[in-house]
């Protein structure tokens, strides 16, 4: 049942996803209306999943690498719908929708089914601690999208060579708009993941800090964009030198959720099949 | 019969030479009657705007009538024809009808799609309507040219389309800055083109305007014009900041907006992004301005080649333009043939000779006891009363000749006896 919930909304993402690749090139407002509503159909199905999947397992499920991707993914689509309806702009999509769907698809490959939680992660802090942490990497994940459109058509206007995109992609002004904004939203949301996140180790583990490589890299993440923002509060950066730093900074918030829990290991290495947690 | 044009436009001439061969338009009715006096010149009308001055005229003598207005064009402002005569063209037949048809339509306009163009053209055709120098070719010919304006404007999105080079500019920083509403452009002399891409900053909304100039009442003046504010030339520096857009077009040299200048300049805005526009040849701004962060640089060449590519991209609308003004040419210049007085007699007479056949056959199929000769004396009694009607209308179309009575007796011929001389009469749109 769950798990069926869980395909209709990867189903909807992808028809919606390719819905807005196809907008990329050819503009229609109803192909973007349609996608905009295959992606909403998609959210609430998959806003259901997670409720099935709360009340079948009695905690907050995001506890695994298959439900993180899938909250994830969750996260971003419902940013993006709401800076599209904000900015009624649908070619967001083009870029960010992609995201969510790979993320979805990854999350496929990871087992799904609800087991015993692991002691360590029975608290209330869990809640907590995840869903500030997944809805900021969210937000950064729609300013990486809106900071590439807007690389590509800072090119087009500094090269005065005019592909087919420019007509589409919004202004330059409205692109590093999005980017910012959703610097705002996700760096507090970041640094509310990170506190909460100490004081859980705190109670569950014993101590605030422990240098684990989940904590070093979020650090590290944290550092970037905290310079991003405060380049741009203090000394006006922006445009292209800002959209280089907010993808970097998508760059490593990828490693630190993926790389580190797959590479490395890790105590937040979560309930991932073979491995003892602490 | 034959339209011919002459003129001159911003295509041909620059604006001190536009300037002297306007005319006036509160005294119209003096050179049109000194057109219309010409030998061999039956209908004229003046468009003159200040972006072209024209003067469409019907003759029977192409060549002559040409040379006669060019001399009337000169004559008339107080120029020699030598220094005139290299900035005006002239057209005739189907060239100028769709010259004229395109100008109306606004697709031989410096902004193309321009509205303004059809009202003037509508004011010099009303010139002419009140002093008389317009008769039945001319008038059809601007209702004619009216209604493909307006079919040009209700069938395709020409009117709509950004295919000038200020347009451009205007497009282009609407793709910097999104919103223009509170921007501010800055113009670094007080040049034509700058003053017309300025105001069409202002049309889209622009917060304000601020003017700089080496003279600065000249300065000052544009600033009036534009509502702005006049900066002196030495303290460009210290207001470049608060300026968004800037548009150049000075006299200068070499250039006066540095690598440096455009740098300091930047951090004192916080990096807030600027779009220079470089009108002037040679050029005022360091093209390595466009180098640095968050500054766009564009010159006339690159705006052009915006435009061309617009152009392209657009180049459907204008070709749908231009289609629906060469099948209007091709209807009108049917019924312009139509006016000639051969083929009206010919078909009058086929008319008369028609219903003469028609119901002499009626007659002799009934008539029993016909004499012998009564058929051949029939055909004479007929054939006489058909030639003695014909006799006056033709000797009179005969006698006016090639000209305005004459085009309008062969015109009231061809609606009075339902004459077809190879065209499909349509209507013309009169409401215009």
């Amino acid at each position: 049942m769950n798990d069926a919930l869980f395909i209709v909304a990867l189903c909807l993402y992808g028809i919606a996803t390719i819905a807005y690749l196809i907008y990329l090139v050819k503009p229609s407002e109803l192909l973007g209306k349609s996608a905009h509503w295959l992606l909403i159909a998609g959210f609430l199905t998959h806003c259901t999943t997670m409720v099935t999947r709360y009340l079948a397992a009695g905690y907050t499920p995001i506890t695994n690498l298959h439900e993180a991707l899938s909250f994830f993914s969750l996260a971003i689509v419902g940013l993006f719908i709401y800076f599209e309806r904000r900015y009624k702009l649908h070619i967001l999509g083009s870029f960010v929708t992609p995201v969510a769907l790979i993320l979805m698809i990854t999350a496929l490959g990871f087992p799904s089914q609800i087991g015993q939680l692991n002691p360590a992660l029975r608290s209330r802090w869990l809640a907590v601690h995840t869903i500030f942490a997944f809805t900021g990497y969210a937000a950064f994940t729609v300013s990486f999208g809106a900071a590439i459109m807007y690389l590509i058509q800072q090119r087009f206007l500094k090269q005065k060579k005019f592909g087919p995109l420019y007509q589409r992609l919004p202004s330059l002004d409205v692109l590093d708009d999005i980017s910012y904004r959703c610097l705002t939203y996700g760096f507090p949301l970041l640094t509310v993941a990170i506190i909460t996140g100490a004081i859980w180790a705190e109670i569950a583990w014993g101590t605030y800090w422990s240098w684990d490589p989940k904590e070093t890299w979020s650090l590290i993440t944290w550092f970037v964009y905290a310079a991003l923002l405060h380049g741009r509060l203090t000394t006006g950066w922006r445009g292209k030198k800002a959209s280089i730093l907010s993808i970097i900074g998508f760059c490593i918030l990828l490693f630190t959720f993926l790389g580190v829990n797959l590479l490395l290991p890790s105590l937040h290495s979560y309930n991932r099949p073979g491995v003892v947690d602490k | 019969m034959n339209i011919i044009v002459v003129g001159l436009s911003h295509k041909t001439a620059s604006v001190d030479i536009r300037e002297k061969v306007a005319f006036a338009p509160t005294q119209m009715d003096k050179p049109l009657r000194a057109v219309v006096s010409l030998d061999d010149i039956t209908e004229a009308i003046i468009v003159s705007t200040c972006n072209r001055v024209e003067v469409y005229a019907v003759t029977k003598d192409i060549a002559g009538g040409m040379a006669r207005i060019k001399r009337f064009l000169a004559e008339y402002h107080n120029l020699s024809l030598d220094t005139l005569e290299p900035h005006l063209y002239s057209l005739h037949s189907e060239d100028a009808i769709r010259h004229v048809f395109r100008v109306s339509s606004s697709l031989d306009s410096m902004i193309v799609g321009e509205p303004q163009i059809l009202g003037q053209i509508k004011t010099a055709y009303g010139y002419a309507a009140e002093f008389k120098s317009s008769g039945i070719i001319l008038n059809r010919f601007l209702h004619k040219a009216f209604s493909v304006a307006k079919r040009v404007r209700t069938e395709t999105k020409i009117a709509s389309s950004a295919v000038s080079v200020s347009f451009a500019a205007v497009e282009l920083a609407k793709k910097i800055f999104g919103d223009l509403s509170d921007k501010t452009v800055m113009l670094v002399g007080a040049g034509e083109m700058c003053e017309l891409a300025a105001k069409h900053f202002l049309n889209n909304g622009v917060r304000g305007v601020m003017v700089t100039n080496r003279t600065f009442e000249r300065a000052e003046r544009l600033a009036d014009e534009l509502q702005g504010r006049a900066v002196r030339f030495d303290d460009m520096f210290d207001y470049l900041h608060q300026a968004d857009i800037i548009l150049s077009s000075t006299g200068a040299p070499h250039t006066i907006i540095g690598h440096k200048d455009v740098e300091e300049v930047i951090k004192r805005r916080r990096m807030k992004p600027m779009f220079f526009i470089d009108i002037a040849v040679p050029r005022d701004i360091d093209p390595k301005v466009n180098d640095v962060e968050n500054v766009y640089l564009y010159t006339v060449d690159d705006l052009q080649e915006v435009v061309a590519t617009n152009l392209q991209q657009r180049g459907v609308e204008a070709m749908k333009a231009e289609e629906i003004v060469e099948q209007e040419i091709g209807q009108f210049f049917k019924w312009l043939s139509s006016l000639d007085i051969t083929p009206t007699i010919v078909a009058l007479r086929n008319r008369f000779d028609e219903i003469r056949r028609a119901e002499l056959d009626k007659t002799l199929a009934t008539w029993k006891d016909l004499p012998p000769d009564g058929r051949k004396r029939l055909e004479a009694l007929t054939n006489a009363i058909m030639n003695k009607l014909l006799h006056p209308p033709t000797t009179l179309l005969k006698k006016s000749g090639q000209g305005g009575r004459a085009d309008l007796y062969v015109d009231s011929l061809r609606a009075l006896f339902d004459l077809q001389i190879g065209i499909d009469d349509d209507e013309v749109d009169l409401e215009e």
